[in-house]
């Protein structure tokens, strides 16, 4: 498929999504939940779709997208990490466990590693905290993390194990 | 024969391993041809066993914990099908741990001994018995769902306390603006503070409670229409409602004529996006509607004028999911645990450097330092405690002379503290207490909604301020500077409490406060090096 077909196709998929639930009471946060789901964050053309489908500004789609930590406007890497920055998993390292995984992965919060796998994003509690220091992977949250288990952790998520079809 | 197996699906008991110990489960009963049947199970709450795995026995279900893949063969080969006590993850029969045994279990009272996707299950264990209770009720007195509540004293279990009853009676007597509109239910399941994680267990152990109490309070005022509104940080939560929601309409206790009363109630779960201020009422209404979550001025109260501008209930979990016993049992019942103004229970999480964590729900009226004595057993790294946050990131520092104080609202707020949600995080004698001031400063200026100037630049002054007072006390400056710096720390919060709409901005001086107050020698002088090092080079740049 050339880029423009793409382009076409993603805006398609968009519209969908908003045709779903525009019906809704309170629909925003349903929709962008929908497509960032599906693609992963929320591509810019589905701002202007958005506005349209739910008569509202641009401006506004984008104040609300912005608001929100949870949603990406830029495509995050592969896998999201967030570490846990809440007071039960202060209490446990977190805070030497967030420098380790800074450094392990070569990134600070909001950026994404070159190889374009990871995505290192700050949390504040994640519900785990008589089991902390809490780390989430996508939609997996681990306990008792350490900067030696981590480092486990992520062999299994590496490209590496992906190209060999044996990623987990 | 088959044995009946439970292995919780909780969060929490997943980070921990379950799934993984579900797998080798499995594996290895069907190489040994053992026949069983897993129930994933909720947690019990005691986290410091998970993965907990039990077996129904003659007795009664045994416990064997914490599990790791690699107990799983020495497990079956010592004979845990028929619940043998020779394996070193012996537990006895769970009922008897006194973890568990020493509590109150009220609203948790099902949490992992249901399954949590059975309704069949929730059924067998009086679920709906409230419910039937609430439409017989109803047909008496249109205003007798809603006395039973206030006769309960039940007040919000999501921090800010407000009578239930009373709440509950505003949106009643409260008219929608036109006949079409409706009143609507709203969870809030955002759960934000750290150190809880009562409302996951909850939701995750034992979700058709929460939806029977949404399903009474909406026929108790007249609502229509429920939303959960879930927090994004909560996936697990999210499957689990969303399957015992769709088997409540299947069942008919969702829709159009609930169990034949001719009522109807609808129910959705909503998710948040990562934002903490979506916690507070309004900001949830906000999000709910579409629009970023800024704070609402108030009045008019949610009650009256709330979603889509029409009279709401909005309630904590653990509120609404104690609804239920409250109209099973009665309101006399629940009414008669407690002490003062604080009745019935209040389940308490114990959270971070803890050697035993977990739900501890108990009546109010004990004390920290019993809490820790009966269940705690000391810090998980074996320092002595040096601090313990109650109630959130919103709330006070304690130390060890204020461990006995009361647990009870009144007694808390008499000591500039809070119970908040019932978070307990424990800290070791290594924790910087300025670097939990500073923190919680930051954590402000991260959450705040921005509405207000004292919270959204007075946070960010307040790290500044902070970092001020690191740098005068290594560079030996002179006493004034550190008394004016120390004033002017003090000022600022007293700005952010007086000029604050909501609780996010007047309560974060709450733990600085506590820590300027009770950790005093502590505060600034233990900063460790390699933080106060950064902090001079960022002043340099
Ligand atoms: C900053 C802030 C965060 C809050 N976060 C929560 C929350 O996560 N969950 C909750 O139930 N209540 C939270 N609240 C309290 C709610 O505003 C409200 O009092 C509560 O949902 C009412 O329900 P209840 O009466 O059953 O407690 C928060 C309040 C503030 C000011
Ligand atoms: S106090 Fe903070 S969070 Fe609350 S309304 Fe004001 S700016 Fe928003
Ligand atoms: S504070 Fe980290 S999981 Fe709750």
């Amino acid at each position: 498929m050339n880029a423009n077909g793409k382009e076409q196709s993603t805006e398609k998929t968009i519209t969908l999504f908003v045709d779903n639930k525009k019906k809704l009471p309170g629909a925003l946060l349903p929709i962008l939940h929908d497509i960032q789901q599906h693609f992963g964050y929320i591509p810019q053309p589905a701002i202007v779709i958005i506005a349209q489908g739910l008569q509202q500004t641009e401006a506004e789609i984008y104040g609300v997208i912005s608001f929100y930590a949870h949603f990406h406007l830029e495509q995050p890497g592969r896998h999201i990490i967030e570490v846990c920055r809440g007071e039960a998993c202060q209490a446990m390292g977190s805070t030497a466990l967030e420098q380790a995984i800074k450094s392990q992965l070569g990134v600070d919060f909001g950026q994404t590693t070159a190889d374009k796998n990871y995505t290192l994003e700050p949390v504040y509690c994640l519900g785990n905290c008589a089991c902390s220091p809490s780390i989430k992977v996508g939609r997996k949250t681990y306990g008792r993390m350490s900067s030696s288990k981590f480092a486990k952790l992520i062999k299994t998520l590496s490209l590496y194990q992906l190209n060999l079809g044996e990623e987990r | 024969m088959t044995t009946t197996l439970y292995l919780p699906i909780d969060t929490s008991a997943i980070a921990m391993g379950a799934d993984d110990v579900a797998k080798a489960l499995c594996f290895q009963t069907e190489k040994n041809q053992q026949a069983i049947n897993l129930i994933r199970n909720g947690s019990r709450g005691l986290f410091y066993l998970e993965p907990l795995l039990e077996v129904q026995t003659e007795q009664g279900r045994v416990a064997y914990g914490p599990v790791t893949v690699d107990d799983v063969e020495s497990l079956l080969a010592q004979g845990v099908l028929e619940g043998n006590a020779d394996h070193p993850l012996y537990l006895g029969l769970t009922e008897d741990i006194p973890y568990l045994a020493k509590q109150q279990r009220l609203t948790f009272k099902r949490a992992g001994i249901i399954d949590p996707f059975s309704i069949d299950d929730y059924l067998a264990h009086d679920g709906f018995t409230g419910l039937s209770n609430a439409i017989a009720l109803l047909k008496q007195d249109s205003n007798s769902i809603v006395d039973e509540i206030k006769t309960s004293g039940l007040r919000g279990r999501g921090g800010a306390a407000f009578p239930t009853g009373i709440k509950w009676q505003t949106v009643l007597d409260a008219k929608t603006t036109s006949a079409e509109q409706q009143k609507y239910i709203v969870c809030n399941a955002d759960e934000g503070d750290s150190g809880t994680f009562s409302d996951r267990l909850l939701m995750e152990a034992d979700p058709f409670s929460l939806i029977e109490g949404m399903i009474i309070a909406g026929l108790a005022v007249g609502a229509t229409q429920g939303y959960i509104y879930l927090r994004s940080e909560y996936p697990q939560a999210q499957f689990i409602l969303e399957k015992a929601i769709a088997s409540a309409y299947q069942h008919q206790y969702l829709g159009d004529n609930i169990q034949g009363s001719g009522q109807r109630f609808d129910l959705e779960v909503r998710l948040g996006a990562g934002a903490y201020i979506c916690g507070e009422e309004t900001s949830l209404l906000e999000s709910l509607e579409g629009k970023r979550g800024l704070v609402r001025a108030k009045p008019p109260l949610p009650a009256i004028e709330g979603l889509f501008g029409q009279p709401t209930i909005v309630n904590n979990v653990i509120s609404l999911a104690t609804v239920p016993i409250i109209l099973a049992k009665g309101a006399a019942y629940y009414q008669h645990f407690g002490i003062g103004r604080s009745r019935g229970t209040l389940p308490f999480q114990l959270a971070g450097n803890i050697k035993q964590g977990g739900l501890v729900e108990l009546a109010f009226g004990t004390t920290l330092a019993d809490i820790l004595h009966d269940f705690g057993a000391g810090t998980y790294t074996g320092e002595p405690i040096k601090a313990i946050q109650v109630g959130g990131p919103l709330g006070a520092y304690l130390s060890e002379s204020q461990w006995q104080t009361q647990l009870d609202y009144e007694a808390f707020s008499a000591i500039n503290a809070v119970l908040g949600h019932g978070g307990i995080v424990v800290f070791d004698n290594s924790v910087s207490m300025t670097e939990q001031a500073r923190f919680a400063m930051e954590f402000c200026a991260v959450e705040s909604c921005g509405k207000c100037t004292p919270c959204r630049i007075g946070s960010t002054r307040g790290v500044e301020v902070i970092d001020n007072m690191i740098i005068a006390s290594q560079q030996d400056s002179s006493n004034e500077q550190s008394v004016a710096l120390n004033e002017l720390l003090v000022d600022l919060c007293d700005t952010m409490i007086d000029g604050s709409l909501c609780a996010m901005g007047s309560m974060t001086p709450i733990p600085v406060k506590s820590i300027m107050t009770h950790f005093a020698d502590d505060f600034i002088s233990d900063m460790p090096v390699h933080h106060a090092e950064k902090v001079t080079v960022k002043e340099q740049r």
